[in-house]
């Protein structure tokens, strides 16, 4: 009896979604779920960025005006947790789920029921974790990278929650990490050699096995965290024996990889949106392909670079700096092979292009000013001013997040079958360059005149930066509001799309109409020449 | 024609002078020591590299931006690989990475060479102020003291003007000789924190249960200042660093006043102070230690921080009183002052604290009653 109902479930899915709002709880369709990720990570952006807002409020003149230090270090803390494992990494799993099924010729994911499970574990960690802000003691105040003892002996009692919250955060990446390989390795359409994969899909298998690698050390971390408040065990408890410098390592480990996993989907996205518009294919792909995974391998070697200033043996802090500086090497390459997509190329601006080009060029400025913080000597006057907090945000606002717009203008005609209003497209890519130069750039200067970051109230020189920085960031999270208004409108009145939307778009995806039918490729298509590198 | 040049001259100056001031504000400070000065060269010279990196690159990007556009009727162009070019700019940034890493490798190892020192002062940081202790070779001769923001509340709440030198101003100066190599051994008491003078171009973590080592010889005189750069709590910014380098002579006069107050320090610890030293004491201790919690009125904040008048702790056994000043209550935010204060310290101000707000246990705390309880008798 049973079989049977099973059955009939299964051709009603055949044909579409299910009806009603259930239908999102227990869809195991990859559009579905990309577009579950798509809209969570866009809310957790907005919660994120008015915590930013409140943090550049109070920074905007010197004192304390309207909050205290103690909030302050949440409001800091949470930014960093859920910009980063809230907006940017599951921004990302989105796009992977919705476009990774349609660029390998596939249905759909390999694995449709986990891939529900790792989407809905996100709204309870992050309902979780943001509770812990209305506890009494308060939230997480300790930075995102919860430096132990500060974190364990010194934490506010809601560190629990932020424990447990951060496990489910790791479920869920392991668990889209493995659906992710097992759809890559397994679900290519005949044809599809692996030095044929579209880049997109090729950063994206890299950057599932770092994430296979990396997050049960978080686990482990947070674990050994658990351990010491509750358990009396001395992981990171000097006094009883055990060392605090330890916990660093262990969170630079895991966290030097997680830095990559938050820009090699956005190397992939990029690839695909420079030869749309120059109308020219991919300048190197091989050499970009090796480029990603020699990063992906010197990311694991130059973890401590984070931790130049803890008390290293000189032959340690020569070892990561050396490596450190390597990292310059791919990617370069990478930034020289987009360059020489668009020579020559027969060049138009669109929305995706013009988030595209200010990617290279402001993520090349994020990877000069991290050239220079990989050297140790002058490290020492950089590190945790707010010259670091200029970098991290270069390559990751106008980087990562900047890389995500892109794919959102470039992908959404697809997706939705609507096209973007053009104008409205390219005010919304003017305000956010606009605003995130203004604030950010400016940090440089303040970090090199020595402000320490993290901290809520500054000394008088500060003060014309801090401003400057807040106004910027005042203009960015407004326009990002913008965005929102842009996207409504396209999903409720855009132009009719075509299947191939771009003039200039190479690439599976393309060949199917717009929007794309609820089960991508029902039967594989086949892999032309001409579609391939797109 | 050559007058009117001449006439500008002084305003170009002006122009430049001022240009340097807003230079301060913008770059990294030369600073005072051999280390800081190679670290300022170090950081420029890798600068420039980058600014030439981009001028190129970028220079590259946007004239094809501006020449390769469908609208100036470009075609595009078929090519797509050149193993050449691909070797191209692996070979050359590695060659770039090279000249930069040698420079860096030299100021490092130089940076390195700790050893030789003249002198050795322990750098303490607590959750929220630093505290320098002077390791004399004479171990009995060595002192310590706190170093406390002295930047007012009503500045940082904004009831006041803010001062020049608005929350980097503290206390009591760390001082320092010009020309001797001094070597800083730096540690934590509970969180990690990080001391950081600009000038000196040295900045180490103070990890609990680590000594880490730095060293200067700072070159100029003067009072030079940095902050806390590991966030370490809720007063993570308030806790400056203000380091004063003064000439030798100086230096060693004050000094040896140190010491000989050091001395009359240890000795009054075996004397018998009256009611009234005590009360005079305690409440300057009680005004530093004690009132931004407790209030300078002894209401407290309750539940938090619970108030000391009338409380039954300042009205119950005297030496329950002073072991819970001396060890703190685990769990809350009331420190182990057993640490901070001396044995007259403790004494004075647990005597205040029993004697003032209306308060009236009616005995007496000496040092000696503090010696005695912190050695478990």
């Amino acid at each position: 009896m049973s079989e049977v109902i099973h059955a009939d479930h299964h051709d009603d899915h055949a044909h579409g979604p299910a009806k009603g709002m259930l239908r999102w709880l227990y869809t195991t369709n990859h559009k579905d779920i990309g577009t579950l990720y798509l809209w969570f990570s866009f809310a957790m952006f907005l919660i994120g960025g008015v915590m930013a807002l409140v943090i550049r409020t109070e920074l905007f003149q010197p004192g304390l005006q309207f909050i205290e230090p103690e909030f302050f270090n949440q409001m800091t803390t949470n930014h960093g947790l859920i910009m980063v494992f809230g907006a940017i990494m599951p921004a990302f799993v989105g796009l992977a789920n919705w476009l990774i099924p349609m660029q390998v010729g596939a249905p759909d994911m390999a694995l449709p029921r986990m891939n529900n499970l790792s989407f809905w574990i996100l709204p309870f960690a992050f309902s979780m974790m943001i509770s812990t802000l209305f506890m009494e003691g308060g939230g997480p105040n300790f930075g995102w990278t919860f430096y132990a003892p500060l974190s364990t002996t010194y934490a506010p009692d809601s560190v629990t929650y932020f424990i447990f919250a951060v496990h489910l955060m790791g479920a869920s990446s392991i668990m889209g990490s493995i659906n992710i390989i097992a759809t890559i390795l397994n679900m290519r359409a005949p044809g599809m050699t692996l030095m044929k994969m579209p880049m997109f899909v090729w950063t994206w298998l890299i950057t599932a096995y770092l994430l296979i690698a990396v997050m049960p050390v978080l686990a482990g971390a947070v674990t050994m965290m658990l351990f010491d408040i509750h358990f009396n065990t001395s992981f990171f408890n000097a006094a009883g024996g055990g060392d605090p410098v330890m916990f660093q390592h262990i969170f630079w480990f895991f966290g030097h990889p997680e830095v990559y996993i938050m820009i090699l989907p956005a190397f992939g996205i990029v690839s695909h949106i420079i030869p749309t518009f120059a109308r020219k294919q991919l300048f190197g792909y091989t050499s970009m392909v090796y480029a990603v995974a020699s990063i992906a391998f010197l990311s694991f070697i130059v973890w401590a670079h984070h931790m130049f200033t803890v008390g290293m043996p000189l032959a340690g802090q020569l070892f990561f700096m050396y490596s450190t500086m390597l990292i310059a090497v791919p990617t370069g390459v990478k930034v020289f092979n987009w360059i020489s997509t668009m020579w020559r190329g027969s060049m138009t601006f669109e929305t995706p292009m013009l988030f595209a080009i200010a990617f290279v060029v402001l993520f090349t400025i994020g990877g000069l000013s991290g050239l220079m913080l990989a050297i140790t000597p002058a490290d020492y006057q950089y590190h945790d001013t707010y010259f670091v907090v200029a970098h991290f945000h270069y390559v990751l606002v106008p980087g990562a997040l900047f890389s995500i717009i892109a794919a959102v203008y470039f992908w959404i005609p697809k997706w939705t079958g609507k096209m973007y209003d053009e104008s409205l497209g390219k005010l919304h890519f003017w305000l956010s360059f606009i605003g995130v130069n203004v604030t950010f750039f400016p940090q440089h200067f303040s970090g090199l005149a020595g402000m320490p970051r993290r901290i809520p109230d500054y000394a008088l020189q500060f003060a014309d930066f801090n401003m400057i920085s807040s106004i910027g960031a005042f203009i960015f999270g407004f326009s990002q509001v913008f965005f929102l208004y842009v996207l409504i409108k396209t999903i409720r009145s855009g132009a009719p799309a075509k299947g191939r939307s771009w003039e200039g778009a190479k690439g599976l995806e393309w060949t199917l109409p717009s929007p794309a039918p609820y089960h991508s490729f029902t039967y594989p298509p086949e892999v032309k020449n001409e579609e391939v590198h797109g | 024609m050559k007058n009117q040049i001449l006439r500008m001259l002084p305003g170009a100056v002006a122009l430049l002078a001022s240009g340097a001031a807003i230079a301060d504000e913008l770059n990294m400070r030369v600073g005072v020591t051999d280390i800081s000065r190679q670290v300022y060269d170090l950081h420029m010279t890798i600068f420039y590299i980058c600014v030439a990196i981009g001028v190129v690159v970028f220079g590259v990007l946007f004239w094809s931006v501006f020449r390769h556009r469908k609208s100036l009727g470009a075609v595009p162009a078929t090519f797509h690989e050149s193993t050449k070019m691909e070797l191209a700019w692996t070979i050359v940034p590695t060659l770039i990475l090279i000249v930069m890493a040698i420079p860096a490798t030299k100021v490092l190892v130089a940076m390195y060479d700790t050893g030789g020192e003249d002198m050795n002062i322990e750098v303490r940081g607590y959750q929220w102020k630093w505290q320098y202790k002077y390791l004399d070779e004479d171990y009995n001769n060595s002192f310590s003291f706190f170093s406390n923001l002295a930047t007012p509340k009503s500045q940082i709440k904004n009831r006041s003007v803010k001062t020049d030198n608005y929350l980097l101003e503290v206390d009591e100066h760390l001082r320092i000789p010009i020309n001797r190599k001094v070597r800083f051994l730096v540690t934590s008491e509970d969180v990690i924190h990080a001391w950081w003078v600009p000038d000196f171009g040295i900045k180490r973590d103070a990890v609990p249960g680590m000594l880490n080592e730095l060293w200067a010889i700072v070159e100029e005189p003067g009072i030079y200042r940095g902050q806390c750069t590991e966030l370490c709590g809720k007063d993570h910014g308030f806790m400056p660093i203000v380091v004063e380098a003064m000439p030798e002579a100086e230096f060693d006069a004050w000094y040896a006043t140190k010491v000989s107050s050091e001395v009359v320090r240890q000795e009054s610890m075996t004397k018998t102070f009256t009611h009234d030293e005590l009360m005079v004491q305690g409440e300057g201790i009680y005004g530093t230690y004690c009132s931004s919690c407790h209030m300078a009125n002894g209401e407290g904040v309750p539940p938090v921080f619970p108030a000391i008048a009338g409380s039954t702790v300042a009205m119950g056994p005297r030496d329950d009183h002073l072991s819970l000043v001396i060890n703190g209550v685990a769990g809350s935010a009331m420190q182990a002052f057993g640490k901070q204060l001396d044995a007259v310290q403790l004494a004075s101000v647990v005597h205040y604290q029993r004697h003032a707000f209306g308060n009236d246990a009616g005995d007496i705390s000496q040092p000696q009653d503090v010696i005695n309880l912190s050695n478990g008798q």
